[in-house]
């Protein structure tokens, strides 16, 4: 049932013209910032030569890709999931979900997977460009694949919160907006505090960009993992508590 | 409450078991049509002391009915009177506040699943979504309701055939007309073959021809499957039900057949016009004539008894007295009238009094 719901998600995306435009427009960003991070490496390489232990070509080219993918589908995600609930309450079709024999839980799992199935294809198209430069160069395919994990768990977070300010509003441009207020938000709580300790305070350790940079060197924290996968549940409960209320305040 | 229906519609209602007992207990007593072939009537829907607020505004009070196999249930009411939010809560669209809901022996609040899948539901809005074919939407609506993956295309045609969508499987429902698109509505509340059928105004916005043909729909749909129909429009009741509520400001103020109804729409006068002048003290002496007026030129209003019907004495004597009886036709009340009375606050004007 949940598979049902998701798979209808998917195919309702590649029906509109949005889809295709949110894969071209995030495809043809991130290639120019890829191609100039290329650039500058190669601009760059002669003096990291004389560096000890300077950060090889995955750090600094695909690093760096991922940290801007990771702004630009900041941007991009709010677009994706601001129609998810909104538009089947405002053309009245949401009737037709809660009329069937599907609890709510399944709706909700249905509409989230569907749009992470979604972003995971727009996630194996940005992975294409670095493993390109297996061509050329080798890789750390440690840090490659913790990259990829980091920005996958980010992208999921993102869809999450996306899909709960959806169940809030019957326009699909105000889910939008406040999708993306709540996570620039999050992603800058990392200012918090800062330059006053070393390790910032809590509002500080609750940033997304706080628990996604470490993917991006390489490092698998459990404890970044976690944040993750909580941040995820937290919000897909709000959202199921959400269309419950829907029935009771009616 | 309002003198006038005491004194001429609903005289003869209270007496009768069906009407003002708003909990129609047993369903056995109901009449049904010939069409319908007689079977064990089973209770399909209960519905118990429903309440629903929204804030401070009580939207129904204490709603009780219940729906049996082979029901065309009528819900009637004005505007507003809350006919969609009784049916969004037995399709389970919205939480009551007070009162229980019972689908083919399944508490709504209780089990859910099991509850909603013996409803089919059709909203005021069909639930559509425009960017499908016909096809695709009716099938991700069979998967909704859990028909297994064999038995989808089976469901769909069925669906189609029953509902006039021939040849249009393939076309995207958002270029589809308005008529057609609620007939998709309708496939997708009945693809599953539920006990209970749930139809929110379902003739709104139709051509004249579109509307018989859901009628017709919706009868051959009271064969196999209980029906509630909401509408304001009252010669759809007549047309398409078998049994017909009132709804006003809430609260159920009449639950009936049909048949119990047009007995109630008989009437106690009969207007009589005569070529000649005929004399009022003759015709108050026929027997259970309680009254005679004039009214107009030649023509005379004569109120009877409920039970006798005075046509023929009436004719005889004019034929005796070659007054030149030319028109005799009982006073009709009609549902709207019915409706009028029980929906609207002060007594309506003179006529009903009679």
């Amino acid at each position: 049932m949940i598979a049902t719901i998701a798979m209808r998600e998917l195919r309702g995306m590649f029906l509109s013209p949005l889809a295709w435009a949110i894969f071209v427009v995030v495809q043809v960003i991130l290639a120019f910032m890829f191609l100039s991070n290329i650039e500058q490496y190669l601009i760059l390489q002669p003096q990291l030569l004389a560096i000890d232990n300077a950060p090889g070509v995955t750090e600094l080219i695909v690093g760096r890709l991922f940290g801007s993918a990771a702004i630009v589908l900041l941007l991009v995600v709010p677009l994706l999931t601001m129609r998810l609930i909104s538009e089947e309450r405002r053309n009245r079709t949401l009737s037709l979900l809660f009329s069937a024999p599907i609890s709510m839980t399944e709706i909700v799992l249905g509409k989230y997977l569907g749009a992470l199935a979604f972003v995971g294809l727009l996630l194996a198209l940005i992975a294409l460009m670095p493993l390109s430069l297996f061509a050329v160069a080798n890789l750390d395919v440690g840090i490659l694949l913790s990259s990829l994990l980091g920005l996958g768990l980010l992208l999921a977070g993102f869809i999450a919160v996306g899909l709960f300010m959806s169940t809030l509003t019957q326009y699909p441009a105000v889910a939008s907006v406040t999708t993306f207020g709540v996570l620039l938000l999050f992603w800058l709580l990392d200012w918090s505090g800062a330059g006053s300790s070393e390790n910032g305070n809590v509002l500080a350790y609750l940033s997304s960009l706080r628990h996604y940079e470490p993917f991006l060197r390489g490092v698998f924290d459990s404890a970044d993992a976690v944040y993750h996968v909580l941040f995820i549940a937290t919000f897909l409960l709000l959202s199921i508590h959400r269309l419950d209320v829907d029935r009771l305040r009616g | 409450m309002r003198a006038a229906i005491e004194s001429h519609v609903l005289t003869a209602a209270i007496d009768k078991p069906a009407a003002p007992a708003f909990n129609c207990a047993p369903c056995t007593h109901l009449p049904r049509k010939s069409t319908v072939p007689f079977m064990a009537s089973e209770t399909l829907v209960e519905v118990r002391g429903l309440s629903r607020f929204y804030g401070d505004v009580q939207a129904i009070n204490n709603i009780s009915f219940d729906i049996c196999q082979g029901d065309v249930l009528g819900f009637l009411g004005p505007n507003g009177a809350g006919k969609t939010t009784t049916m969004q809560i037995i399709s389970g669209n919205l939480a009551p506040s007070e009162g229980s809901v019972t689908i083919a022996g399944h508490d709504l609040l209780e089990e859910p699943r099991a509850a909603k899948a013996a409803i089919g539901y059709l909203p005021e809005q069909p639930p559509i979504y425009r960017e499908l074919t016909v096809d695709e939407y009716l099938d991700y609506c069979a998967a909704l309701n859990r028909i297994p993956r064999t038995q989808r295309k089976t469901a769909r045609e069925t669906a189609k055939e029953k509902c006039g969508l021939h040849g249009v499987g393939r076309r995207l429902i958002g270029n589809l007309s308005k008529g057609y698109r609620q007939r998709v509505g309708l496939a997708q509340a009945i693809i599953h073959l539920p006990p209970v059928v749930i139809l929110d105004e379902p003739t709104i916005g139709l051509d004249p021809i579109q509307i018989r043909e859901i009628r017709h729909l919706i009868r051959s749909l009271g064969k196999d499957h209980g029906v509630i129909l909401s509408t304001h429009i009252l010669p759809e009741v007549q047309a398409s039900c078998n049994r017909v509520q009132i709804i006003n400001q809430g609260s159920l103020v009449l639950n009936d057949s049909i048949d119990g109804l047009s007995r109630h729409m008989k009437s106690t006068s009969l207007f009589v016009a005569f070529r000649q002048r005929p004399e009022l003290a003759l015709l108050e002496q026929l027997k259970g004539v309680k009254a005679a007026h004039h009214n107009g030129e030649n023509r005379v209003q004569i109120v009877h008894e409920l039970e006798a019907d005075p046509t023929e004495e009436v004719i005889k004597l004019a034929a005796e007295k070659q007054w030149g009886l030319y028109e005799i036709k009982p006073q009709t009340v009609s549902l709207e009238e019915i409706f009028v009375e029980l929906t609207t606050e002060e007594p309506p004007p003179e006529e009903t009094e009679a």
